[in-house]
């Protein structure tokens, strides 16, 4: 038996995914800058994965730039689109509780001269439109805000702030990662005021290494990845035609019978929270309410189990999830997420994060509170005296 | 320059009487195991007092001597040039060609020493000893002779074939694995035991090796890194037999009975059971441990004698007097450092009393121990008898 409740770090290729792939590897490897049948074969290819991916985000095909997946998308949004801009300010906002591929960007930003703000969160995690609106000056160049944070599941409200930071000074650029939500959420960046938008293939079912930025037209960013000129510069390099097929046919299924199936997602998102709640001492993290939170990320802290522990017991069983915080005696590092919404390093290190695809079940959840069931009280007599 | 063959030098098992047959068979035999690791198709056979391995196929020379330095009981390598049996004059030719190609540049002194094993052959000893050593010094007129203390030392030697030789590279020493007997090391995924391993592999020992897993506690990746140990040290010790113990249920019960600040001097001390068993059980004659006087509280001198005690086999400790550091440069020349520093938990700190006692008496730990009796032996009987052994090679 495998239960898989990862899928925030990566999920499994649909079936459908890897079918479509196949012809990329196999006899379409034609290479689309090629002038000959071949390279506009590749190109046709290209253009359709980019409609694909387009079309949900009611965007045009030609805002969409392939990258080598989420973290590359997110350093070309905020080292190009800062350094753009760095004639007109050098102010750059960003939230407390973004993935490294942003905090670490941010942080060369400041070696590079620019002041970033970090803006933190509420108890569930949330950036408040009031906190942002207060770091904003006549300096701000980017702001950059995820969707959807990872680790506890939080939605943050980036429409109101796209709203206020263009009311503000349409010149800001507007930057939402927006990899945890690309596929869970309906985006539409044009009507929100969202200039830049990255999202990743293998957390929706597609490949490992394909991601992209969503550009919104006239909007100018510096390259980070110099070379041939491919995808009009901004990032040259052979585009990974298997990834991008492969990603094209991920975005299609991922917006396919969405209402239905997200909707059916949070109704197990719950049913595991409450199912989490009903055992002895564990608390749920994140904003519960829909609107608020994600469909498919579940966060529990179990106070006195290390995660680590947990997460090899839960293993035996064949129920995969994650740690909450990575927490071992050699690094010990916990997540600016745990922290910002108020959990002590004791408690963060006790944290593990479920997260849903829609292959799961009713079944799989049940089966993890039948385990924690036993294990907790198992796992409790050993704590540390 | 094209090498066709080499010859190692052994030193100690030189000496070792009339067992020297079984010494000097182990290492042709591990000679050609790490040569087998290369191109070259080497035949390795032994000849008054030496090893030659003679390719038939071209091999890379610093690719080969980096597989002849794992080998415990060679004290040196010299690559060999190998040329047929030409007369005299072609002979004075091909020795001077060898010598610029070997030494280029070279200014200094030199000697030769030739050797007749074939006594047909027109000069003696003496006369190739003159007569190349002159043709060496009118091609390169840097040189000259000395032949008491001569910085190189042309040897040239005719038997079947010529062989040429001059360089000689040092081996690791030590004695060949499989002629010291069988000892059983206690592997944790630290940074000190697999250097303790290879310590002992160097005196000659056959290692295997116990590893205690405690699942969920440790992670199947920190049992991983502990194969990938293992398989780097089998390198210089041959195939490593790995017994993987599951610790988990001695470990909670000793973590349940027994006084919080000697938890770790009783769960050493029943590791050393577990390890003493599986010992006996493989034809093991000792212990091998890492540890390392005054290191952690489990290794002040106290502390060392009390998990002494539960053994009857001896325990080596090769690294008992070693400072963190020369540990450190050891294991960074084996190859085990950068393995041995992945952050995977080996063991649990959960089960890491905060103030551990440094100063046990063997006398209240045996009285301890007492409380968890009998319990606890039926769950070490079953440690043992499900332990899973994998073999570790590479």
């Amino acid at each position: 038996m495998e239960i898989y409740l990862d899928n925030s770090a990566t999920t499994m290729v649909a079936p459908e995914v890897r079918e479509e792939m196949m012809a990329a590897l196999g006899e379409a490897y034609g290479n689309p800058s090629s002038l000959h049948k071949k390279g506009s074969d590749a190109e046709l290819m290209l253009k359709k994965a980019k409609e694909r991916i387009a079309q949900p985000l009611k965007a045009d095909a030609r805002e969409i730039y392939f990258t080598s997946g989420g973290t590359e998308a997110n350093n070309l949004a905020l080292l190009g689109g800062a350094r753009a801009k760095k004639r007109e300010g050098n102010h750059v906002i960003i939230s407390a509780v973004e993935h490294p591929s942003v905090s670490a960007a941010a942080d060369e930003l400041a070696r590079e001269g620019f002041q970033v703000t970090r803006l933190g969160t509420d108890e569930r995690g949330l950036v408040s439109p009031e906190a942002l609106k207060a770091a904003l000056t006549p300096e701000t160049v980017l702001v950059s805000v995820m969707a959807v944070n990872n680790e506890v599941g939080a939605r943050e409200p980036f429409e109101a702030f796209g709203k206020l930071i263009k009311d503000y000074n349409s010149r800001i650029l507007f930057h939402v990662d927006a990899v945890q939500a690309y596929g869970k959420l309906r985006l539409n960046p044009k009507r929100d005021g969202i200039d830049l938008l990255s999202a990743s293939g293998h957390k929706i079912h597609g490949p490992k290494g394909i991601g992209f930025l969503y550009i919104r037209d006239k909007v100018r960013i510096e390259p980070i990845i110099y070379g041939g000129e491919q995808q009009k510069g901004i990032r040259s390099g052979t585009e990974n035609m298997p990834g991008i097929v492969g990603m094209g046919k991920a975005a299609e299924l991922a917006y396919q019978h969405f209402d239905e199936r997200i909707s059916a997602l949070y109704s197990l998102k719950e049913y595991l929270q409450e199912g989490l709640e009903s055992l002895d001492l564990v608390r749920v993290n994140g904003p519960r309410e829909r609107e608020l939170s994600a469909p498919h990320i579940v966060s529990a802290t179990f106070p006195g189990i290390r995660s680590e522990v947990l997460l090899h017991a839960l293993e035996d069983r064949g129920i995969y999830a994650s740690a909450g915080s990575a927490c071992s005696s050699h690094k010990k590092t916990v997540s600016p997420t745990l922290r910002s919404i108020g959990l002590s390093d004791e408690l963060a290190g006790s944290t593990l994060r479920f997260s849903l695809s829609s292959y799961s079940s009713r079944e799989d959840a049940d089966a993890v509170i039948k385990a924690l069931k036993e294990l907790l009280p198992q796992l409790r007599r050993f704590v540390r005296k | 320059m094209e090498y066709q063959a080499f010859l190692i030098k052994y030193a100690e098992i030189g000496i070792k009487g009339k067992n020297r047959y079984i010494f000097e068979d182990k290492l042709v035999s591990r000679v050609n195991a790490a040569l087998k690791r290369v191109p070259g198709d080497f035949a390795v056979s032994k000849a008054s007092g030496r090893i030659y391995a003679v390719a038939s196929e071209p091999f890379d020379r610093d690719e080969a001597e980096a597989e002849l330095q794992t080998v415990f009981g060679v004290s040196a390598i010299c690559p060999v040039v190998r040329k047929e049996v030409v007369p005299p004059e072609e002979l004075l030719a091909e020795a001077v060609k060898y010598f610029g190609e070997a030494h280029p540049g070279f200014s200094g002194s030199f000697k030769v020493v030739a050797t007749r094993a074939d006594k047909r052959y027109p000069w003696d000893s003496q006369m190739i000893n003159y007569k190349v050593g002159e043709a060496i010094i009118k091609a390169y007129p840097a040189v000259h002779v000395d032949v008491h203390e001569p910085e190189i030392v042309l040897r040239i030697e005719i038997r079947e074939k010529i062989n040429l030789y001059s360089e000689t590279v040092p081996g690791p020493g030590g004695m060949p694995v499989g002629s010291s007997g069988k000892a059983m090391l206690l592997l944790s995924g630290g940074i000190d035991s697999p250097v303790a391993g290879w310590m002992l592999a160097k005196r000659g020992v056959t290692l295997e090796a116990v590893y205690f897993h405690a699942p969920p506690y440790t992670s199947e990746r920190a049992k991983q890194k502990v194969v990938e140990l293992a398989e780097i040290v089998s390198r210089y010790a041959g195939p490593i037999r790995l017994h993987v113990v599951n610790f988990t249920d001695v470990q909670m019960y000793i973590y349940e009975h027994a006084p919080h600040d000697e938890l770790t001097i009783i769960m050493r001390r029943y590791m050393m059971r577990i390890a003493e068993a599986i010992a006996a059980q493989n034809g093991a004659s000792a212990l091998i441990t890492g540890e390392s006087l005054g290191q952690v509280a489990s290794q002040t001198l106290q502390s060392l004698v009390c998990t002494n005690e539960v053994c009857t086999m001896p325990v080596f400790r090769p690294l008992i007097a070693f400072d963190k550091q020369d540990i450190i440069d050891l294991a960074e020349k084996i190859g085990t450092f950068e393995t041995s520093i992945l952050p995977y938990e080996d063991c649990c700190t959960i089960f890491v009393a905060k103030h551990p006692v440094t100063k046990p008496n063997a006398g209240i730990i045996r009285r301890s121990e007492s409380g968890l009796i009998p319990e606890i032996d039926e769950l070490v009987k079953t440690a043992v008898e499900t332990e899973e052994c994998i073999v570790c090679a590479r």
